[in-house]
């Protein structure tokens, strides 16, 4: 009998304890972030979307070649003589035309090997981490900043400039300097 | 009933049939509740559970859908209604398709008999209270269709066990019922709320009115009788603690595992309603009802036809109160077993409820 009443007690008592504590957690701030409106602070060394400053890229290849999933792709075309294609960032002189830098982000780890060797520090990452995309060819980026008419005029300035050197070394008049295979 | 002889004069005055007015009237005010109570109380509450749910868990709720979410049940209402109404090739078509309608208006009947002011009454019915208990058990016989038809072990385990609980809980239901019922010497639930008119000591948990030794003898059984309704209309609505038949994590989603649309969505409104019914129940009983506890601005001011309002106003606000702690108990304590639902019942509740009617007889004679 005594047990009896003790359980109706101890029952009553740790209800009512419970609600205190639920009660208490009402007037608790939430810990919900609303997200599209409030984001939370990214780590200092995040790694998310890359990018490419195009002004300070010298078209070295060595960020593709750094890739262990090969998702940069870059083709460079030679500047022909009297071209000033500017000054890097930190004073490297410039020599090539980039006519493409893909980058398929969808292939990209985040594994930041493409970053370190850049001799220009052009290819970074960024805080960028919404890109999400319908289809997967959206999340090839092109980098470059020539308008495709401009590419073309470029590969063709280079062609021809070497079926001119072509046309000279089959006149018999010795090149002025071997000319060496750019890109790939 | 101020509604009604209006509505009924308004008919008459205009086809002078007697008929006409008397349907007429007996239609518009059967449909009022549901409409200015049972179907806006239902969408609020369903926010309301997410939202007191979401704070008491350190959370935010819905956030999106109007200002704090306001609209999401509309929304999610909105959704429902476009939601494939699947029936299982299985299924018992007719009974399936019928429970969710009786489980629906089982909980509506409720509101038929509800007081909630003066001027408005459903049906004032002398036996209220008895048909209350009464319509709040024919629920029982929709889920148990619904599980049977449903043809699925899950929602039969769900239905068995909600007809054994709702079954088993309505003697402490009755028992306290009966303890009133033998002080009052009524069933009407609008007579029960005028008896307990004046200020808050009149009303039946402080022994109801009038200033004798009896009233004060009663308080502390008034108390225990009021904690056992309370707990009793609980587990017959089937909320947590007590909601063993929809149990989540052991039976999917219980009796209405099968259902789809708007027709689930019956379900979960014949809940939120049941809600503010037992609520509503337990605060005319024992907390006076419409009655304010503090006096009417209406009659201070000597505007007479504010007093139905505010009585309104207060029968809304006591009812809500008890849906806000029937809400307050789901996300404070986890499930009972079902052998421990059945041995609060019958080991604590019924033998409580008992003892409480004898002494309370015994108090009533003296």
């Amino acid at each position: 009998m005594k047990e009896y009443f003790q359980n109706i007690w101890y029952g009553f008592a740790t209800i009512l304890t419970g609600m205190r504590v639920t009660f208490k957690h009402l007037f608790v701030p939430a810990v919900t972030i609303q997200y599209p409106d409030v984001k939370l602070q990214l780590p200092e060394r995040e790694r998310n979307r890359l990018y490419v400053n195009m002004d300070d890229c010298i078209g070295c290849d060595q960020c593709a070649r750094a890739c262990p999933v090969d998702c940069i792709s870059i083709e460079t075309v030679k500047s022909i003589p009297g071209e000033d294609l500017g000054k890097t960032s930190n004073g490297k002189k410039k020599a090539l035309w980039v006519t493409k830098f893909d980058i398929d982000i969808a292939k990209c780890c985040f594994c930041q090997l493409c970053v370190f060797p850049c001799p220009t520090e052009c290819i970074y990452m960024t805080d960028v981490y919404e890109f999400s995309e319908f289809e997967r060819n959206k999340l090839v980026y092109d980098f470059v900043t020539l308008t495709p008419v401009e590419r073309e005029e470029k590969k063709a300035n280079y062609a021809k400039l070497e079926a001119e050197k072509a046309a000279l070394k089959a006149a018999g008049t010795p090149p002025a300097k071997p000319s060496e295979k750019v890109g790939d | 009933m101020i509604i009604y002889d209006f509505l009924y004069n308004l008919v008459f005055s205009i086809t002078q049939s007697a008929v006409a007015g008397d349907i007429t009237a007996m239609v518009i005010s059967a449909l009022l509740p549901l409409f200015i109570l049972v179907l806006p109380f239902a969408l609020l509450a369903v926010w309301l559970e997410r939202k007191v749910s979401a704070h008491m868990q350190d959370r935010l709720g819905p956030m999106r859908t109007g200002s704090h979410g306001w609209l999401q049940t509309v929304a999610d209402v909105i959704k429902l209604l476009q939601k494939e109404d699947i029936v299982a090739a299985a299924n018992d078509r007719t009974l399936f398709n019928i429970a969710p309608i009786l489980v629906f208006a089982g909980s509506y009947l409720v509101f038929a008999a509800l007081p909630f002011s003066s001027a408005y009454i459903g049906s004032n019915i002398d036996l209220g209270l008895i048909f209350i208990i009464a319509a709040s058990g024919f629920v029982v016989a929709g889920i148990l269709m619904a599980g049977w038809s449903s043809n699925n072990k899950y929602s039969l385990l769900g239905a068995m066990r909600s007809a054994a609980q709702i079954i088993s809980y309505e003697i402490p239901t009755i028992l306290v019922i009966l303890t009133i019922i033998m002080i009052t010497g009524t069933t009407n639930l609008r007579t029960l709320s005028e008896m307990q008119t004046g200020y808050f000591w009149n009303w039946m948990i402080f022994g109801g009115a009038g200033f004798s030794l009896s009233k004060f003898l009663f308080i502390p059984f008034m108390l225990i009788g009021f904690v056992t309704l309370f707990i009793s209309t609980l587990a017959e609505v089937n909320r947590t603690p007590f909601d063993i038949p929809e149990a989540e994590s052991e039976l999917v989603s219980g009796y209405h595992t099968e259902y789809s649309g708007m027709k689930f969505a019956m379900f979960f409104m014949a809940e939120y309603a049941n809600m503010f019914a037992v609520s509503a129940i337990v605060s005319a009983i024992f907390l006076g009802g419409y009655q304010s506890p503090f006096g009417y601005l209406g009659n201070t001011f000597g505007l007479h036809w504010l007093i139905p309002i505010e009585q309104f106003l207060w029968f809304a606000s006591k009812g809500v109160f008890f849906v806000l702690v029937q809400m307050w108990l789901r996300w404070t304590l986890p499930r009972l077993r079902v052998d421990q639902l059945m041995a609060l019942c019958w080991k604590y509740l019924i033998p409580i409820a008992f003892v409480n009617l004898i002494i309370i007889g015994l108090i009533t004679v003296l």
